[in-house]
């Protein structure tokens, strides 16, 4: 960040570097126009794809139980990556969503037992949709560190209503005991509960979301919300009413992590307010830094890497008794990772790479 | 397209914030075909009259009439679609697009389509043709493909009116687009306001107040947000308020002599002086 304030005041002339840096940026898929050059980058994530769909022919139940988990975050990470890296919106409550999602699913589920897929998932849209609207439309209307505060105020209130009212269950939260089907018309298409069917379903969503949001960033709608990054005030005084692209994008985002949210309930087979708990705003948070902002590819990646760390570092088998201490451990990583790479892991295999 | 249409009127305008009186009382009216400048010391209130006429911040009280309609209530992206658009005395360009890609987008205001997520922006026909002929119209064709924070100043100053002009904007109000340019870029940028003016009514805001008698049809001169002076700039030069705002009371019967000796004499300089004998006096 400081190299692009510096790079902007007229007082001063940017070194050669900071010139460089630009340079690259502009070449970069989220930062320039230049659409030649960006087929490359898809060719790392379609074999990322594929391994991930050969996976479970190789892979023990436990890493494949492993990779399906990572996907579900990877969605949720990307889906916040619209809204943080994409359009500069810094959301601390996008956890409500993911567990708005999640609890469409439970309660849907556990009154019509094995429902239908499409019916928990337009749930789930419906409702993240209209609590993004509800959310955003004020949080909007605020900047910077208001903006964080008030999407996390909202967020403890889902947390609230899923703890300590009747319909969340409360803190022991809410068993799926048949996860949802794929049906049209009675004929069930797909039954999650056999093999490996909720795996190939996550991937399915994971590359779904990841076409639909880079179709989505290089179309006019996604070019503005970059803009609306880079200089609002530029935005609007060339004629955009930035509000509404805004709002459009928040509600994009939850929709896509209540998605993520269904998923996740459908795999666990349990839903509990620690979904929606402040804390895993700030998980997906970090997985995004992590990985890099400004890139889908660095969301997904931060997925892998915290979640792949979580494990290791929870692994009585590796670090025995200490294993208990897992977040200390996880969390002088994080500032190692983030000291050493300030543009993510992203910025290890491209260099590049924008911020 | 008539020359010396009206496009823009401000009726007593006033901007207060808390006590501050920004702007008073002040009424400005740009014609197509004319360059209005407005003059003053360092917080006369130039800027926020320029925030004020674009919707930027809202007026205290009176009046603002864009192309005919009443705008005083519009907001600043209404505004800038209706005809308006502004260029900002900080670098306001997107540093790390490239210059193409800032036009592009600025472009794209008029015709937004914001639904059609399927098509690339880079294949829209109308904001590519408009960034198009911004760019060469300001000069920067070379520096198309160039990323807009690696542009030397001069060139984003440019930028910044190519930005301006990509959305097709009938008024348009520049803040102080020739500060801190050297003389060859000043000259460069001048043609372009002269050029400029024919399509457009333009209010510009300088402090060079070579370039402003050289290229201003009509001249305002505000001192703490009121407008002292308007007129044409021989009868601004003349005017002995002015004289008085501008280099003090003591000063100004000289400085007077000296100006129909040297009619290129440069304020600037006599500016700084000038405020401090304001606030002595």
């Amino acid at each position: 960040m400081t190299t692009t304030t510096a790079i902007v005041d007229p007082t001063r002339i940017a070194p050669i570097d900071e010139v460089r840096d630009v340079m690259d940026d502009a070449r970069a898929p989220d930062g320039g126009a230049d659409p030649r050059i960006q087929w490359f980058k898809a060719v790392p994530v379609v074999i990322a794809f594929a391994l991930l769909a050969a996976f479970p022919a190789i892979g023990s139940p436990f890493y494949v139980d492993l990779a399906g988990k990572i996907m579900i975050y990877a969605i949720f990470a990307m889906s916040l990556e619209l809204l943080v890296g994409h359009t500069g919106l810094v959301s601390f409550g996008h956890a409500a969503f993911f567990g708005i999602g999640a609890y469409a699913a439970a309660l849907i589920t556990a009154q019509v037992d094995a429902a239908s897929l499409e019916l928990v998932a337009l749930v789930a849209l419906i409702a993240s949709g209209l609590f993004a609207l509800v959310v955003g439309a004020l949080s909007l209307r605020t900047k910077g560190v208001y903006f964080i505060m008030i999407t996390l105020a909202f967020a403890q209130m889902a947390f609230f209503v899923a703890h300590d009212t009747p319909l969340g269950g409360g803190s022991d939260g809410i068993y799926l005991y048949y996860k949802p089907a794929l049906a049209f018309f009675g004929t069930t298409l797909v039954d999650f509960e056999k093999g490996r069917a909720l795996y190939f379903a996550t991937l399915f969503f994971l590359v779904a979301t990841f076409a639909f949001l880079a179709v989505l960033m290089r179309s006019r709608y996604g070019r503005a919300l970059a803009g609306i990054k880079a200089n609002e005030q530029r935005m609007r005084a060339a004629g955009y009413a930035t509000y509404p692209y805004k709002l459009g994008a928040f509600v994009i985002g939850a929709m896509i992590a209540s998605l993520a949210g269904v998923l996740f309930a459908m795999k666990d087979g349990v839903v509990n307010p620690e979904l929606m708990v402040w804390n895993q705003s700030g998980v997906v948070l970090i997985m995004i830094i992590l990985g890099g902002l400004g890139h889908l590819r660095g969301a997904m990646l931060g997925a892998l890497m915290f979640t792949l760390l979580q494990e290791l570092y929870q692994s009585e088998a590796v670090f025995g008794s200490f294993a208990k201490h897992w977040p200390l451990m996880l969390g002088l990583t994080i500032i190692v990772f983030v000291a050493t790479m300030p543009r993510g892991l992203i910025g290890l295999f491209d260099r590049r790479s924008a911020r | 397209m008539s020359t010396g249409q009206t496009l823009l009127v401000a009726t007593d305008v006033s901007r207060h914030f808390g006590g501050l009186k920004a702007v008073e009382g002040v009424s400005i009216t740009l014609n197509r075909g004319e360059l209005h400048a407005v003059i003053g010391t360092n917080g006369a209130g130039k800027s926020t009259l320029i925030n004020v006429l674009s919707g930027e911040i809202a007026v205290t009280s009176g009046r603002v009439t864009l192309l005919g309609h009443d705008a005083t209530h519009w907001t600043q992206p209404r505004r800038a679609r209706a005809g308006l658009g502004r260029s900002y005395q900080r670098n306001t360009i997107f540093p790390h697009f490239t210059v193409f890609e800032n036009c592009r987008l600025a472009a794209q205001a008029l015709k937004p389509r914001v639904w059609d997520w399927w098509t690339p922006a880079a294949r829209c026909t109308v904001s590519s043709e408009g960034a198009r002929r911004a760019i060469e119209r300001t000069g920067l064709a070379a520096f198309a493909q160039r990323p807009a924070g690696a542009l030397s100043h001069g060139q984003k100053r440019q930028l910044e009116i190519a930005m301006c002009l990509a959305t097709e904007p009938q008024v348009l109000l520049l803040d102080e687009p020739l500060a801190g340019m050297g003389a060859e870029e000043t000259e460069r940028m001048l043609a372009l306001l002269s050029d400029l003016k024919a399509g457009h009514a333009v209010l510009l805001i300088e402090h060079d107040m070579d370039a402003v008698f050289r290229v201003a049809d009509r001249i305002t001169v505000m001192v703490n947000g009121r407008v002292i002076a308007s007129g044409t700039p021989a009868a601004v030069r003349a005017s002995a308020e002015v004289q008085v705002a501008y280099l003090g009371e003591d000063n100004a019967a000289d400085e007077a002599a000296d100006q129909a000796a040297d009619g290129s004499a440069k304020l600037e300089a006599d500016v700084e002086a000038g405020i401090d004998a304001d606030f002595a006096s």
